[in-house]
């Protein structure tokens, strides 16, 4: 499983930086999604991966008496998606924007912001 | 006792802008507003920040679960005094914001979202724990996305285009490295880290981490080689908003870089390296940008490139002179550069263009107003004795004492570069006969300004400058805070036991079966 998930994520990661140095605004946008869903499964996986050993401590003790999944990668990973929802939507709508008023979706053409 | 105050400069810029959007519809209302709710903020910093100043470290553990399981908050000398600054800082954009942003903006949700920015600034400033960081600074990279693209002209979306992409892209490096370090270390909060970090033997890894902090902060900082989409950007905005982006959003990822790297990684010769070689190239890079410029944002812009590479510079080298240098640059740079831009923007109104070819005859029209801008530019310059000159004394010095020549040498070049780069635009915009231009005269409207938005427009100006002055002519109660700074971040002990006064575990062992 892990091996699955190490390779899944390495892919991402390849596919977004890919679609990000591609010219086309669409691209990027994906390449951005494609990026982030790397950065979030990765932050599952090195937080180990373990099955069906839930963090609760049985009534009868005080501490934990077995291995158990940590579940604070899950709760980062649950912070992250979140916050990069806010941030992909709010990056579609400019692109379309940018779209719009630029008359181009090639980020070539976008450069009279960097001239003298 | 607990020291709730800490939290308090974030906790007011929330309730500002909670308290500004029911008044979403009314301007005239939200401009007050804004100040009042900056003014309220500005002083619940400065009464953070004297307090730190004694040299006693604050920490807030939210919900009381104690470090490292739950949230934290950590005011040392260093934050109080960014937090402060910010404050200032944005006090300051506020007043010139109240003044200057048209009511088409204002009804679009302007200051709520300067308020939001404000407390992201502050949040990063105040995160004990890196997880926390990475979440303010998304809500500050959120924020700032809104006021840069805000208005929709065409060259603000297609600067928004490539500082959307590259902070978005920062964002997911830093949080990569997030994830390789808890994979690691099993923690998020930096004190537990630091405790870690120098205990483990597992040093690869760990420079795997600080090497995805460095390009995910150094992109944030702008500094050599990823530095791209700040001139391409910065100078779209309206001035108020470039003010406050120049003057603080590089700011908290050099501030970053110093927090993050002076508990966790600095040990490292590897990453001293690393930093004083990119803090050369910053610095020289940044400079001649600066001179082949003709808009004067821009010529700021490349500006705030080159003085990153100063900070940088003082972190690699790392001894307590050049900490003293790079957190003295750092609050100088804070005041000067918001200032710069707040005065590009007056400048704007006087002659209706940034391009300094359509400047001209400013000193002439305006002889007391372009001494104030002068004050600043020699000050941004470094001339001595404002503010500018003591941090590049103390890098100077302590670059020649530790035989880091390359750095002396960038620095006097930055410095005399810098220097040429402000004659230009003094020359271009101030002493140059006027150039008629006709698109420019028309968007000329200083004069049809009415007194009082004429000292509103000027005020945040004056303040500023006074703060920069205070610093150049008190210089020595500066350097006593910075010193005391330079050995907090030497010395981690201090900031650990703020955090984790029990370093021992909680657990009692009668009670494990």
């Amino acid at each position: 499983m892990e091996i699955l998930l190490a390779v899944t994520i390495g892919l991402l990661y390849a596919a977004g930086i890919f679609l990000i140095l591609r010219r086309s605004l669409v691209r990027l946008i994906i390449g951005l999604v494609l990026l982030g869903n790397g950065a979030n499964l990765l932050i599952f996986l090195l937080g180990r991966i373990s099955k069906g050993q839930p963090p609760i401590i049985p009534e009868e003790s005080k501490v934990f008496l077995d291995a158990y999944a940590d579940p604070i990668p899950q709760a980062l990973i649950l912070t992250a998606i979140v916050i990069s929802f806010g941030l992909q939507a709010y990056a579609i709508i400019l692109v379309k924007r940018a779209y719009r008023v630029v008359k181009t979706d090639d980020i070539d053409n976008m450069i009279t912001t960097d001239e003298v | 006792m607990i020291p709730h105050f800490t939290i308090l400069p974030i906790l007011l810029p929330l309730l500002s802008a909670v308290v500004l959007m029911f008044f979403w519809s009314k301007p005239r209302n939200q401009r007050v507003l804004s100040v009042i709710g900056h003014g309220l903020t500005l002083m619940a910093s400065y009464y953070l920040a004297q307090k730190t100043f004694t040299g006693e470290i604050f920490s807030v553990q939210a919900g009381n679960w104690s470090a490292p399981f739950g949230i934290t908050f950590v005011a040392d000398a260093l934050s109080g005094m960014l937090v402060l600054l910010a404050s200032l800082a944005a006090f300051a954009v506020s007043i010139f914001s109240a003044a200057s942003i048209g009511n088409g903006r204002a009804s679009f949700g302007y200051f709520p979202i300067l308020q939001f920015l404000l407390m992201g600034l502050n949040g990063s400033f105040l995160a004990g724990d890196i997880f926390n960081l990475y979440v303010w600074f998304e809500v500050i990279i959120i924020s700032s996305f809104v006021l840069i693209t805000l208005g929709g002209e065409k060259a603000q979306l297609e600067g928004a285009v490539k500082y959307v992409t590259l902070n978005l892209l920062a964002s997911v490096i830093f949080l990569t490295g997030i994830a390789v370090l808890y994979g690691i270390m099993g923690s998020l909060n930096l004190a537990d880290l630091a405790v870690k970090i120098s205990a483990s033997p597992d040093k690869g890894l760990i420079n795997t981490a600080a090497i995805l902090f460095l390009v995910g902060f150094g992109i944030k900082s702008a500094i050599f080689p990823m530095y791209f989409w700040l001139p391409a950007s910065y100078h779209t905005p309206p001035a108020a908003v470039s003010a406050i982006f120049g003057g603080l959003l590089t700011k908290v990822g050099v501030y970053a870089l110093i927090r993050v790297f002076s508990l966790l990684f600095i040990e490292d010769p590897f990453i001293r390296d690393v930093f004083i070689v990119l803090a050369v190239l910053s610095m020289i890079t940044g400079a001649v940008g600066a001179i082949g410029q003709q808009n004067i944002r821009k010529v700021f812009s490349y500006l705030i490139i080159s003085h990153i590479g100063f900070m940088i510079a003082g972190l690699g080298m790392y001894s307590t002179l050049a900490l003293m240098g790079a957190v003295f640059y750092l609050f100088h740079d804070i005041l000067v550069k918001t200032n710069v831009f707040l005065i590009s923007g007056v400048i704007f109104k006087m002659r209706g263009s940034f391009r300094l070819e359509n400047l001209g005859g400013l000193y002439n029209k305006f002889p007391l107003i372009s001494i104030v801008f002068a004050i600043v530019m020699f000050s941004l310059v470094g001339t001595p004795p404002l503010s500018g000159f003591w941090p590049k004394l103390y890098l100077l010095q302590s670059s020649f004492t530790e035989g880091e020549l390359w750095i002396f040498g960038a620095i006097l070049l930055a410095s005399f570069l810098t220097l040429i780069a402000i004659v230009k635009v003094w020359l271009a915009a101030f002493w140059k006969k006027p150039v008629e231009n006709k698109i420019a005269m028309e968007r000329i409207v200083w004069h049809q300004l009415i007194p009082i938005e004429k000292f509103l427009i000027l005020l945040p100006i004056l303040i500023l400058t006074t703060a920069t002055l205070y610093i150049g002519f008190y210089a020595e109660n500066i350097s006593d805070i910075c010193k005391l700074i330079a050995e907090q971040i030497q010395d981690k002990s201090g900031y650990i036991e703020a955090v984790m006064p029990q370093i021992e575990t909680n657990i009692n062992p009668e009670n494990i079966p």
